[in-house]
């Protein structure tokens, strides 16, 4: 089955009022952010996607693939299942060495090329790090941005899911511009749950949550994608500043200063 | 009246997936009787009884092999079942030493396996696995979906055939493609036989000679570098 389209019809928020957002579908290419604050029930919803809903989870809520039920094999066997699901997980329970991981996982997916695609999960994987993942290090040994970069360059690659979810992919210290610039490469589903305000602006539309329920569906206006430009530059800015102090040097009021003069607002 | 038989090592997660089970089960108006066999502790059998007030059972095997205990008293465990008007016998059993399997004939045989135990253990539990019907895994919210695969795959590649069922069993995902397969169970024939042959334990260790080193013992037995030799008449 291709899938073109993901579909979830809401249902009810923690104290069993239905949400206000009663449906949303999203289609390949579309990027989409659930924003809220903790315990809003962001997770949950990503959940709900992942574990194709079908009114059995507490939300009640209902998911649909290009306008039909989901096939059982979609929800029975994960090698089949067309969601990765990045959790916020920052660590692997596995106790085996990246590269024969990396090996059966590529070989459950049908991979044709292992030893190529597993070159090219470790290139994705170690853009996003700062230290690069070695083939024979144990998975648990990982540290937490390893862990999820190989857990997205894993999705993404070998995984091939066309619809994927990224909790907080802002955590964990990985190069967040890069990973967006890196995923935007594959023609996928992208669902956000963030806490930042440029993911979320660079995002075609928003979902906001509000306790357990969704409650707003914000499209991003033409000057919310002109004032995401102006705060990427600020993000940039403040990770140029931050792998100055990763790397060990200090920071003066000059090069404060010059940096903040490159702005061009 | 019909067998289920849960498996599976101690904390997996086996009552959490019972309880699920049973809530559906009473929902179908099928009522099930359930029985846990265990070595030292559990209080598994009160808490459903309190949950479902359906009839329950408990065995402590304390000095002897807990599969051997439950090889001994299951025909009767099956009669108290029928005696006490239930549809269904629902055995849970721990400490295996993972060389028997508790599974027998005509019944239905699940082993429950948790995610974050590692990769190879499915390499290491042998027959609880082997001769199971379905494998759960539970607590699959605590890895990733990487890891959830290749955990899947190494434990087809012990069981080959077997149906593998995940389950964040907490709650109660994953819990309807067991309840579907266990309405699917073949009733109970006597006499009752085990799937597979458990290894032979009547031995001088286990009648209690506690003396260390082989020299010490007989019947079947093995040093360091020899394999498995008979002394004795």
């Amino acid at each position: 089955m291709n899938v073109q389209k993901i579909t979830l019809s809401g249902g009810f928020g923690k104290d069993g009022s239905a949400e206000l957002v009663t449906e949303f579908s999203l289609e390949v290419g579309d990027i989409v952010s659930i924003v809220g604050p903790t315990g809003c029930g962001k997770t949950t919803l990503i959940n709900d996607i992942e574990l194709f809903a079908n009114r059995n989870t507490p939300s009640g809520r209902c998911v649909t693939i290009n306008d039909e039920p989901v096939p059982e094999d979609f929800i029975f066997d994960p090698s089949h299942h067309p969601i990765a699901l990045i959790s916020q997980h920052t660590n692997f329970l596995s106790d085996l060495p990246v590269e024969e991981f990396l090996t059966i996982h590529a070989t459950v997916r049908g991979a044709e090329n292992v030893e190529q695609i597993i070159e090219e999960t470790l290139g994705f994987a170690n853009e996003l790090t700062g230290e690069p993942i070695m083939k024979d290090i144990a998975m648990t040994e990982l540290s937490g941005g390893q862990t999820r970069s190989l857990l997205i360059a894993d999705a993404v690659v070998i995984g091939n899911s066309p619809i994927i979810l990224l909790d907080e992919i802002e955590n964990a210290g990985i190069h967040r511009s890069k990973a967006l610039e890196l995923l935007k490469r594959y023609k996928k589903i992208f669902v956000f749950v963030t806490h930042d305000p440029c993911i979320a602006l660079m995002s075609d539309f928003r979902i906001v949550m509000k306790n357990g329920a969704m409650q707003r569906l914000i499209v991003t206006r033409p000057e919310e994608r002109k004032v995401a430009l102006k705060m990427k530059q600020i993000d940039d800015m403040m990770l140029d500043f931050r792998t100055i102090i990763r790397s060990g040097e200090e920071l003066s009021e000059s090069i404060f200063d010059k940096s903040f003069k490159v702005l061009t607002f | 009246m019909k067998l289920v038989i849960f498996a599976g090592p101690p904390t997996c997660g086996k009552t959490t997936v019972i309880r699920q089970v049973i809530k559906r089960m009473i929902a179908r108006q099928i009522k099930p009787a359930y029985l846990k066999i265990d070595v030292l502790y559990a209080d598994d059998d009160t808490i459903i009884a309190k949950e479902f007030g359906i009839p329950v059972k408990k065995i402590y095997s304390g000095e002897l092999c807990p599969d051997h205990c439950n090889v001994v008293v299951l025909d009767e465990a099956v009669e108290w079942a029928e005696s006490s008007g239930a549809d269904y016998l629902f055995v849970e059993t721990a400490g295996l030493c993972l060389r028997c399997s508790p599974y027998v004939e005509n019944s239905l045989g699940i082993v429950v396996l948790e995610a974050t135990s590692g990769m190879n253990l499915p390499r290491k539990i042998g027959p609880m696995l082997t001769l199971a019907d379905i494998s759960v895994i539970t607590k699959i919210d605590l890895i990733s979906q990487a890891e959830r695969e290749v955990f899947r795959y190494r434990v087809l590649e012990s069981a080959k055939g077997i149906t593998v069922v995940e389950s964040n069993a907490l709650y109660g995902i994953g819990i309807d493609p067991i309840v579907k397969q266990i309405l699917k169970t073949p009733a109970v024939e006597f006499p009752m036989f085990l799937r597979g042959n458990p290894p032979v334990g009547t031995c001088t260790i286990c009648v209690g000679k506690k003396e260390i080193g082989a020299k010490n013992h007989f019947g079947v037995l093995r040093t360091l570098d020899e394999d498995l030799i008979y002394v004795g008449e």
